[in-house]
């Protein structure tokens, strides 16, 4: 693994947790802290549900009653005694049915109220997670805890939780009248059933392991399809479609087999539940009829039991998969509440936050190293003092550092000695929501949402554009940005300017015409500090020399970062920083460095003769 | 009995046979073809399924008989002292334990056969939406989102063959109904009226269900995507939404979503609230009913005990197995709307046809022409004209660079070459065969094409260059790989990556500089020797050194007459490695020459090639403007801020 010894302490380890280590009861008790409705109305519920139970047991008190007292009455047949029990009992039933009824929908009701505050917040968190965090998981299996992984408990919730509360009811009220009938033979019944609840957990934890291979290969799954949609044009261009359907079949085939084990074993745990059931029918019918024949049961009760140990089977059974659904909505709750849990390691400031007005910002490198976690350095003892107002182009070869620069600045994460300051304030000291305002970074790749260019543009306007629909004055300011930059010419031949649609993340653009829009929104966003990242390196050099021009006049007071390879950028800087190997080693104005006839001068000097 | 229910499919025979995957007609024929499609396309499983499945529905009526028979021979006059009676206890608790083992076995092999019916449709779904995946072109790709495709191969898929996990055991239910209607007929016909009264009553309560629960479920399921697309689309943009700050936005943006998913589960909750109720009650009230027309029936003497106990307790046995029926018409309108969500994709127009024509490599490099070339696209407010009458003639081992303003249609035209989409008119040829007519394996073999943004697999390097499966002896060998890796100059970073050409590389090759993944794409297409090479700005987030080095590697090669190539560029080093230039904007060819020629008398072309140079001239000038403005105002700032 290791690959250099003069790897240094790298930044603490910021990957996502895979999922909540609690234990079932601990994960219950956590999920019923993050999201309370839950258990709103729970106690109401639990009544409705304990009437709905009980009205459960009339059909065989009613075959009890019907051939003891009507059936093999002393006097004969008694049709009437007969019509009025089976009245008694019907009405008992559509009470219970109501109940019943009512349970489901106040549970519903909860259970979705209480699922929503957990997505959200689980959203929520996913954001505030640092950028290193974030990158630590595939973006498909982040999207899954807030979406399929909540869908489970959902599931669970919404039918498992159900059956499970009405059969825990109905076994207790079950065993509450057998007992009544003859205690003799519930001891029995419960007896045949008991080896049931040892074995059966254990099969339980099987089912679960095969469970587990199921997620495990339909996620490994979505990934290899996810390739062929992300990369279609990668797969297309080469013609490697036949290899590629090769692996989405292997991954495929992968999940089939891992269903079918799972089935499998769950077929013979539900089998092994049908088995004792009916057999515990025999067991009734011999150990009944001898209780009868010794004069402690009638016919009645001893048919009553059959019927009662169908209602007491029934749950039994569904106990096993009930218990089974519980393990996914559990397994999917400890992914959700892993996301929770997950420490956010670019933490906001505690107490000693200092407040960032808004103007113009100088900026300090002090002393900075940076290295990735589990990473050699790529950035040591960085000092660089840039006054407010200055543009600085900061330039060096491919992976001297110059992006990490950036981020620092951005506070995507913490540098692992040293620090970075904003006015001679430590990042960690200022509030996101003041460094947000001040500091806006534009990447290389931006990130374009499936709209309009004005929606993607207004985006730079955070929280002033709401997300349902732009007002006018909002729509003025982005055409007015977009003028300002010189971008409008542009605008003009897109086939509905700027109501023109640029796909999902943008597709429908080119590479610079995607920069385009993400300088506008930076623009829109109006920082006091500009990282510009590559920011313009697939734009045309007329457009790009236009763009920097302007942006030098908008940015007039406001302090500069660029990094970039074309070095006209640096040309037109106030203040040239040279990276190599991740230390700064040439700090000037451009005149200074070319001069110098150092690093910068050789760079240049290549630069021109490929331009001219 | 038949083994087999008779499956409603047969008098006109859904269309399966016709084109596509669409299922047409009323709902309950389009569910009729959902269910038949998928057991045909399995019939062996399906076969075993259903038959254990029915000996499951007749083995549950064999247990309310026997318990029949128990009561009447066994239990009443035991009870009532007959020695004989009591004598026979044991043998009848045999009888019920023999029945109970082979019921149990049924239901096993029931299930077990289930699972695999439903695992097998699934799979075979998930195959055939991927291959469409694979085949359909760019332009479909580029209208829709990951995340719906995603879901389409995953979570459409399920819900589309949701609806075969209870089906082997409603068919089964189907044959319990039979039995048990024909063994209470032979009872006593008021008894068998009064039990099997509900039944009818109970799909009536199915068929209310099932209408208010196909919008119901529609609208879930939509929203669910919804959701997820939010998720995606805000994840993939994390980065954006950081430097910005504007986590409440997103936050506000997918809570609204969620909420309305929320509002949509209930909705789905409360049908199946109220639903469910009512179907545990019928089976329940059908008992009751037994037992007051029974005991009627036993006051007339028409039967005894055990009858009316046995229809009771047939009753009771069907209050799970009747609810099979409301699962399976519960899952279909899911699995309809999850059928035509695939069906969409499957029947997608517009699947390149693939040629047929070999193409062999003659030379080094291949001749390049297109004649004519129109590309419209369709978008949301009507067709986009990308591209306007394109001529071009490339000679073999020729370098054509491609320049021209952001967005003037360079990177459409050059996919062409490599298909990524076909012209709407006119043809592209190489070595005079139009593209669309050459065999694809031979066109990904010899066209090699960079993009502007690189895709990397999750894979290892040498899987990212040779794009081939470890162990094809077809496949590159590691003196050529690491021979392209140096040519794009990446051999270097590859070499202190732990593990060289075996390195993982992360999803989207995470762990490397936007420059590097650059390079190793360039590597991907040198590694084929391809003779043609279309390079869209493929070296943009490259220093200009490496670029170079890099630019005039390939130069070395054609010197030897090497790949034609195809440029699009912005910096001037890389047109000047060209033999040509074509100049394009607004998806037409503007002018086409020699760098020199188009310099003297193309104007826009003369401002793209000469900005940075005015532009520093324009510096230049402006400095010695305020140099000038000093000596006036030593307070004026520096840097130019004139025109």
């Amino acid at each position: 693994m290791s690959t250099t010894d003069a790897r240094q302490e790298g930044a603490p380890d910021s990957r996502m947790a895979p999922a909540s280590t609690l234990g079932v009861f601990a994960t219950l008790r956590r999920a019923a802290q993050v999201s309370p409705e839950l258990l709103d109305g729970l106690t109401l519920t639990l009544a409705l549900a304990v009437v709905a139970a009980t009205a459960r047991v009339l059909v065989p008190i009613a075959v009890q009653q019907t051939v003891d007292t009507a059936i093999l009455a002393p006097g004969g047949v008694d049709v009437s005694r007969a019509a009025a029990l089976v009245g008694v009992a019907a009405l008992g039933l559509a009470v219970g049915a109501a109940c019943s009824a009512l349970v489901n929908v106040r549970l519903f009701r909860s259970s979705e109220a209480g699922l929503l505050t957990l997505r959200t917040r689980a959203f929520r968190h996913v954001h505030d997670l640092s950028v290193l965090t974030q990158n630590s998981e595939r973006r498909g299996s982040l999207v899954s805890r807030v979406t399929s992984d909540v869908d489970t408990i959902s599931m669970f919730v919404q039918w498992g939780g159900i059956m499970l509360l009405v059969s825990v009811l109905q076994i207790f009220v079950a065993t509450t009248l057998m007992a009544v009938y003859s205690w003799q033979l519930t001891l029995l019944v419960w007896a045949c059933f008991l080896p049931l609840l040892v074995v059966l957990p254990r099969m339980q934890k099987g089912v679960n392991r095969r469970y587990a291979a199921v997620r495990e290969r339909y996620g490994a799954m979505l990934g290899a399809v996810s390739e062929a949609v992300v990369g279609a044009e990668t797969i297309r261009a080469y013609g490697v479609s036949a290899r590629t359907q090769r692996r989405i079949d292997a991954a495929v085939a992968a999940t089939r087999r891992a269903m079918v084990r799972a089935q499998t074993l769950v077929a013979v745990v539900f089998s092994s539940g049908v088995l004792v059931a009916n057999l515990v029918l025999a067991v009734v019918v011999v150990a009944g009829t001898w209780l009868g024949v010794a004069g402690d049961l009638s016919v009645g009760r001893v048919l009553a039991f059959l019927f009662l140990v169908q209602l007491f089977t029934g749950p039994v059974q569904m106990a096993t998969e009930i218990l089974n659904e519980l393990q996914n909505a559990i397994s999917g709750w400890r992914r959700v509440l892993g996301v929770l849990e997950t420490p956010v390691d670019v933490a906001e400031p505690g107490d000693d936050a200092v407040a960032s007005p808004r103007g113009p910002a100088s900026l300090t490198f002090q002393d900075v190293g940076y290295a990735y976690p589990d990473g050699p350095p790529v950035l040591r003892d960085v000092d660089l003092h840039v006054e407010a107002g200055t543009s600085v182009a900061v330039v060096g070869a491919t992976g001297s550092g110059k992006t990490t620069m950036a981020k620092l600045v951005a506070r995507f994460m913490d540098p692992t000695t040293g620090a970075v300051l904003l006015d001679g304030v430590d990042l960690r000291r200022i509030a996101s929501a003041d460094l947000r305002r001040r500091v806006v970074l534009v990447p290389q790749e931006g990130f374009l949402f499936d709209g309009t260019l004005t929606e993607n543009v207004a985006y730079g306007l955070r929280d002033e554009a709401p997300t349902g629909g732009l007002t006018p004055e909002a729509v003025a300011r982005v055409e007015r940005v977009v003028a300002e930059l010189g971008l409008d010419t542009w605008v003009a031949e897109l086939p509905a300017g700027m109501a023109t649609p640029v796909g999902q993340r943008g597709e429908l653009l080119s590479a610079g015409e995607r920069q385009l829009v993400a300088l506008a929104r930076a623009r829109l966003a109006d920082g006091d500090l500009l990282l510009l990242d590559e920011a313009t390196s697939a734009v045309d050099p007329v457009a790009e020399v236009r763009i920097a021009r302007a942006l030098r006049e908008l940015a007039r007071g406001r302090t500069t970062l660029t990094i970039a390879h074309r070095l006209s950028t640096a040309e037109a800087a106030d203040l040239v920083v040279v990276v190599h190997a991740g230390r700064v080693v040439e700090v000037g104005t451009h005149a200074d460095l070319v001069a110098r006839g150092d690093h910068y001068a050789a760079m240049h000097s290549a630069w021109v003769s490929q331009t001219r | 009995m038949p083994a087999r229910p008779r499956t409603p499919a047969d008098p006109s025979r859904p269309d399966a046979s016709a084109a596509g995957s669409a299922l047409r007609g009323s709902t309950a024929r389009r569910s009729v073809g959902l269910i038949w499609r998928g057991m045909r396309a399995h019939p062996r499983t399906y076969v075993a399924a259903v038959g254990t499945s029915a000996l499951f529905g007749a083995l549950t009526v064999a247990v309310s008989r026997v318990l029949g028979a128990v009561t009447d021979r066994v239990v009443v006059p035991a009870l009532a002292g007959s020695e004989q009676a009591q004598g026979r206890i044991w043998l009848a608790g045999l009888v019920v334990a023999v029945v109970a083992l082979a019921l149990a076995g049924a239901v096993a092999a029931r299930r077990v056969f289930a699972g695999i019916g439903v695992a097998d449709i699934q799979a075979d779904h998930r195959r055939a939406v991927t291959r469409q995946y694979l085949r359909l072109p760019m332009s479909w790709h580029r209208r829709h989102p990951t995340g719906q495709l995603l879901s389409n191969a995953g979570s459409d898929v399920e819900a589309a063959t949701g609806v075969f996990n209870p089906l082997p055991f409603a068919l089964g239910v189907v044959v319990m109904i039979v039995v048990a209607t024909t063994a209470l007929l032979s009872t006593d016909v008021w008894l068998a009226v009064a039990a099997l009264v509900v039944l009818p009553l109970a799909v009536v309560a199915n068929l209310v269900f099932q209408r208010r629960m196909t919008p119901a479920i529609t609208r879930a399921q939509q929203l669910r995507a919804e959701v997820a697309d939010v998720a995606h689309e805000s994840f993939e943009a994390a980065a954006l939404v950081k430097s910005l700050g504007t986590e409440d936005r997103e936050d506000a943006r997918f809570t609204d979503r969620a909420r309305a998913l929320r509002d949509a589960n209930i909705r789905v909750g409360v049908v199946r609230a109220v639903f469910d109720p009512v179907i545990d009650l019928l089976p329940n009230l059908g008992t009751l009913l037994v037992l007051l027309v029974g005991v009627q029936r036993v006051a007339a003497g028409a039967i005894g005990t055990g009858d009316v106990v046995a229809a009771a307790y047939l009753l009771t046995l069907l209050a799970v197995p009747v609810r099979a029926f409301g699962w399976v018409l519960g899952e279909l309108p899911r699995g309809l709307v999850g059928h035509d969500r695939i069906s969409r994709v499957l029947d997608a127009p517009g699947v390149p046809i693939d040629g047929t024509t070999p193409w062999v490599a003659t030379s080094p490099g291949a001749t390049l022409e297109m004649r004519g070339v129109d590309l419209r696209v369709p978008t949301a407010d009507g067709e986009v004209e990308l591209l306007h009458g394109v001529d071009l003639r490339v000679e073999a081992g020729r370098t054509l660079a491609v320049v021209g303003p952001t967005g003037a249609g360079k990177s459409t035209l050059v996919g062409l070459v490599p298909r990524l989409v076909d012209p709407s008119a006119g043809v592209v040829k190489l070595d005079g065969t139009d593209v669309r007519e050459v065999r694809p394996a031979d066109l990904a073999a010899q066209v090699g094409y960079v993009s502007q943004s690189t895709f990397v697999f999750e894979d290892t390097v040498r899987g990212n260059v040779t794009l081939a499966d470890p162990g094809d002896p077809g496949a590159p060998g590691d003196d050529e790989v690491w021979a392209a890796l140096a040519a794009a100059r990446v051999d270097d970073v590859v070499r202190a990556l732990p593990g060289g050409l075996d390195a993982p590389l992360g999803e989207r090759g995470a762990n490397l500089s936007g420059g590097q993944r650059q390079r190793l794409a360039l590597a991907r297409a040198l590694v084929r020797h391809p003779r043609v090479l279309v390079l869209d700005d493929a070296t943009s987030a490259v220093d200009p050194g490496v670029e170079r080095d890099i630019l005039t590697g390939l130069r070395a090669d054609d010197d030897a007459s090497g790949p034609t190539v195809l440029l699009v560029a912005y910096r001037m080093a890389s047109v000047l490695l060209a033999d040509e230039v074509v100049h394009v904007e607004a998806g037409r060819v503007v002018d086409r020459g020699t760098h020199d020629e188009l310099l003297a008398r193309d104007p826009g072309y003369r401002e793209l090639a000469t900005a940075y140079e005015r532009e520093s001239q324009r510096r230049v000038r402006e400095r010695a403007d305020a140099e000038a403005a000093d000596v006036w105002d030593e307070d004026v700032a520096t840097g130019g801020g004139r025109r």
